[in-house]
């Protein structure tokens, strides 16, 4: 009866591990269970992608709707292309939809937004393996500070 | 006369090193690298993690909660300066996962069950159990070692997980509960936050790592050990600084490997 009790509590303890990991992986990690077959992929060159990173999300008006898979350069134009992993319940963007990197708050995470442009009837909407060609950088605070000081130099001078 | 001696002594010493290193890889290989028995082994392996790990539970489930509330608490005092008390999920989550949670929970281990593997070995050792074993043909090392060592691998990471997610649930008491953070803004910033293969499975990765040398330094310790009283309160004193001591530096450099890019 002695080694009954010891497997019960035994297995409870087993269980109590499992559940604890169960919880970590739901309800802090919140891993999202996700076949690459109800995605599709889309890339996009900017000139500069600031504090990009793989895995920021890509919002339209807020609402996410892919995330970023990959950044790398661009070898013969030397442009950053970002690589999106987007949901296939969104499929319906225009080919005219513009992509620009956003800031959420001041002191925020970085992540790309995505303006859906119009619709006509010559305008396709974007496949698997398109590119995003009206994209706008991320807002770089140096260069803004630079531009203000020469503006406000210049100024001066006159 | 004087320089000699002391080369000689730091030569005697690595010696020693390295053969303590040999006899404890000997130990180890003799004890795991063998046919499994289910049949035989099942009962002492579930004997063992009763008494490596159930016996543990209640320790780690109440620092893991009291450490926490503790972090929660003081990370709260210092964030609110900034407005950004919700942030305090992700500082709770992210240090439990990726350090406290691993590393306390190797150090309570080594203190709680490392220790009493250690004495216990021991007093088989002085009592000349082992050595009936062997007369017996039974292989002291299959028969005792063993079940410990998979018992203590395999019982501590869970102990982490569960000291974690206590410690998590002990944040959420004191951010939430007490100090009035909103419950959404908490859990949704903490899940953003926390990565399944940057923090789980790191955590994963350290828990193991601990477990291994925690366990096994218990283990060569407590079969190494001088029979009599005075060695084996020794080698349990050893057990515990050694392991605490190597798990903080294999903490050290796990992080490094880890997050250090």
């Amino acid at each position: 009866m002695l080694t009954r009790k010891i497997e019960f509590l035994v297995g409870v303890f087993l269980l109590a591990g499992l559940a604890a990991f169960l919880v970590l992986v739901y309800k802090v990690a919140n891993v999202e269970v996700q076949t690459s077959s109800d995605t599709y992929t889309l890339t996009a060159e900017f000139s500069n992608v600031g504090g990009l990173k793989v895995r920021s999300p890509v919002k339209v008006g807020g609402v996410v709707v892919g995330r970023v898979s990959g950044i790398a350069l661009d070898p013969k134009k030397m442009e950053p292309v970002v690589t999106l992993t987007m949901d296939k319940r969104y499929n319906k963007f225009p080919e005219t939809s513009s992509l620009s990197v956003l800031t959420s708050g001041l002191l925020g995470e970085q992540f790309l937004g995505l303006t859906p442009g119009f619709v006509d009837d010559d305008v396709a909407t974007l496949k698997d393996g398109d590119r995003i060609y009206d994209t706008h950088s991320a807002l770089v605070l140096e260069d803004l500070i630079g531009q203000f000081l020469y503006s406000a130099g210049s100024k001066d001078k006159k | 006369m004087r320089l000699t001696d002391s080369i000689a002594d730091l030569g005697r010493d690595a010696l020693g090193l390295v053969a303590g290193l040999g006899k404890a890889g000997l130990l180890l290989w003799g004890a795991l690298v063998q046919i499994p028995r289910p049949r035989k082994g099942t009962p002492l392996l579930v004997k063992q993690i009763y008494v490596v790990g159930v016996q543990s539970m209640v320790i780690i489930l109440v620092s893991g909660l009291f450490i926490g509330m503790v972090l929660a608490l003081q990370g709260y005092t210092i964030l609110v300066d900034f407005g950004t008390e919700q942030s305090l999920g992700p500082l709770v989550a992210l240090s439990l996962l990726r350090e406290l949670g691993p590393v306390v929970t190797a150090l309570l281990f080594a203190g709680r069950a490392g220790s009493a593997l250690t004495a216990e070995l021991g007093l088989m050792k002085s009592t000349e159990q082992l050595s009936s074993l062997e007369m017996m043909a039974i292989d002291p090392l299959r028969q005792v070692i063993a079940p410990r060592f998979w018992a203590g691998f395999f019982s501590m990471p869970l102990l982490a997980l569960m000291f974690t997610a206590v410690g998590i649930y002990g944040g959420y008491l004191v951010g939430v509960e007490w100090k009035g953070i909103d419950d959404g803004a908490f859990w949704s910033i903490l899940q953003a936050a926390v990565e399944w293969r940057q923090d789980i499975v790191n955590c994963l990765i350290k828990s193991f790592v601990f477990s291994w040398v925690v366990t096994w330094i218990a283990l060569y310790r407590g079969y190494q050990l001088v029979p009599n009283p005075e060695g084996i309160s020794r080698a349990t004193t050893q057990t515990v600084v050694q392991s605490s001591l190597a798990v903080l530096a294999l903490d050290f450099l796990l992080t490094a490997l880890m997050f250090g890019k």
